[in-house]
């Protein structure tokens, strides 16, 4: 623990930094509201009316975040493989080969299926 | 097998711990010292490189750059930073209050805590006191610093989020899209180096370069690296969230005042962050360029020495990203997320397969020359296929191209509901009046129409 007990301190200086920042530039700034002012931005038009609860996210978004979580649990099996590769040998390669297989599958499926196209 | 693992195991927990020996026993003046030190570096260094970049681009694109305020303009960033905070305020009536608050200190304050991981120097002497030039190291050292680099991304997602106005919700969704994809690759480009160093701690890292930095070795990780990093910190030409001719400013778009400077407080501190990484992990970190570490019995690498070094790097690293924003137009995003999934992840895996199988036949005792004869009939074998279908591929796009150019249908300029002018080259079918108002034909409508206009008012 005495090893990361030191980051707090760099925590609260960074928090303290931002949070007095936010705070006396809302206090000593101007404040001249109007209604033109409050309203969304949107090219100078009336905004459009926004669904309550932020409304649909485009699925596209959905799909890249499901395969970064496949990847990263990749990544966090990868890890300690790396930093204990000399110990583990042949073993322990054949083992992260396979399993890199096993993950590159169904990458490849979803490529070929499109899931991979943006535009 | 059970009690070989638990065995190695065990070794393994003794080996972390003197990996990192040498930390978490300063006294707490000490820690206050080194995180007051990293805050205040990190906060001139914004202040510099903000200042820096502007005089760059502006001598790359024959301008003179700021030149006003202070010394040759060298104060011109903490100008900016003090008439930002002597702006309004605004809260917008469609934003989530408390959420739209909190997104900017929540992106600005993981910024700061990548650097106490990052080994500045060697052991140094402060007021009597031996101790090393980092906050504190530990086993998972690079995963914590990934950690907190991601966690900045919450940032950008929920102050696109909660304005509750299109265009910073889009620009949210995509800096979030573009960062977790990078965030993949270059993830993956670290096991490399991880596989040759044996630890995960930044210190030990550094350690293991003292005979050649693994930016040579490792040079493909180093460039996979190079280009996720770049994409990780939205930077040009991967500045996607904040296009503004697509987007407005992105996620920052209803955001005036100090929240908005801390926005890019946090993107310039990640631009160092991933800047120290790559010279912690490739560049040999604090350790003295060559010729210069030869130099007297390496006392270029000892005592505050190291920490020039160290800078020195990273505001290569940093000139680097400034030159790219120079020189290369933004990506496309269709184009951008292309070349993060289908080449640096597929290239990174590969990559790793490769670096794992040669250290695993150097540790099976196979010699130098096997390996090499071995590697160069699969690379020439790989080049002769990809070559090959690569000039298929293009024959074959080709022809498809060829047969749709045939195929091309007479031009109709009412096809999309819309009148629409011909393009070079191609023949208006039925000539369009370039006339303002309706058409001849249709008068009798328009009557009707306008006297209804009239009726209604």
């Amino acid at each position: 623990m005495d090893l990361y007990a030191p980051m707090i301190g760099l925590i609260i200086l960074g928090a303290v930094f931002a949070v007095f920042s936010v705070v006396v530039s809302t206090v000593i700034g101007p404040k001249r509201y109007n209604r033109a002012r409050l309203d969304s931005y949107e090219c100078g038009i009336e905004p459009t009316p926004q669904p309550v609860g932020g409304g649909r996210i485009p699925i596209k978004y959905y799909l890249t975040a499901m395969t970064f979580i496949i990847f990263d649990i990749e990544i966090i099996f990868l890890y300690p493989w790396a930093v204990r590769f000399d110990h583990l040998g042949v073993f322990g390669f054949v083992a992260m080969v396979t399993f890199l297989f096993l993950i590159t599958v169904p990458f490849v499926y979803e490529w070929r299926r499109g899931g991979l196209e943006w535009d | 097998m059970t009690t070989r693992l638990a065995d190695q195991l065990g070794r393994a927990e003794i080996q972390a711990v003197e990996q990192v020996e040498g930390f978490g026993a300063d006294p707490w003046w000490i820690i206050a010292l080194k995180c007051l030190g990293i805050f205040v570096l990190l906060l001139l260094m914004t202040l510099f490189v903000i200042v820096f970049e502007r005089k760059v681009v502006a001598r790359m694109q024959h301008r003179i750059g700021p030149n006003r305020v202070g010394p040759k303009g060298w104060l011109q960033s903490l100008a900016d930073g003090v008439k930002l905070m002597l702006k309004e305020d605004i809260v917008p009536k469609a934003a989530d209050r408390v959420v739209y608050i909190l997104a900017p200190i929540i992106s600005a304050v993981p910024a700061f805590l990548v650097f106490g991981l990052i080994p500045l120097g060697p052991e140094v002497s402060i007021f009597g006191e031996t101790t090393r030039l980092q906050l504190t190291d530990t086993p998972v050292a690079v995963l914590l610093i990934l950690a907190i680099a991601s966690s900045g991304v919450y940032g950008l997602m929920l102050a696109g989020w909660s304005s509750g106005s299109p265009y910073p919700l889009l620009g949210g969704l995509r800096s979030s899209a573009q960062v977790i994809s990078y965030e993949l690759a270059m993830s993956l480009s670290f096991v490399a180096v991880f596989l040759f160093a044996g630890t995960m701690s930044t210190s030990g890292i550094v350690e293991s370069q003292e005979r050649i930095w693994y930016a040579l070795i490792l040079a493909p990780s180093f460039v996979v690296y190079m280009v996720s990093m770049v994409g990780e910190t939205n930077r040009a030409p991967f500045d996607l969230p904040e296009a503004e001719g697509e987007l407005v400013a992105g996620f920052g778009t209803e955001y005036s005042s100090i929240k908005y400077a801390m926005f890019f407080l946090a993107e310039y501190i990640n631009m160092i962050n991933v800047s120290a990484l790559a010279t912690t992990l490739f560049l040999g970190g604090w350790r003295a360029p060559w010729p210069l570490s030869a130099i007297g019995d390496g006392m270029f690498n000892e005592g505050w020495w190291p920490l020039l070094w160290f800078l020195a790097k990273v505001l290569v690293l940093l000139f680097v990203f400034i030159w790219l924003r120079g020189t290369l137009p933004r990506f496309r995003y269709d184009q951008f997320m292309k070349l993060g999934w289908k080449v640096l992840i597929p290239f990174s895996l590969a990559w790793i397969v490769l670096v794992g199988g040669l250290r695993l036949a150097m540790n099976e005792g196979v010699t130098r020359q096997q390996i090499f004869l071995v590697v160069g009939i699969a690379l020439a074998v790989f080049m002769v296929i990809s070559f090959i279908s690569s000039w298929i591929g293009e024959r074959v796009r080709d022809d498809e191209e060829e047969s749709e150019d045939a195929a091309e249908k007479p031009f109709d300029p009412f096809a999309g509901g819309h009148p629409v002018p011909p393009l070079p080259g191609q023949q208006g079918s039925t000539p369009v009046a370039a006339t303002v108002g309706p058409p001849a034909g249709s008068d009798h409508t328009d009557e009707s129409d306008s006297s209804e206009e009239g009726t209604r008012a």
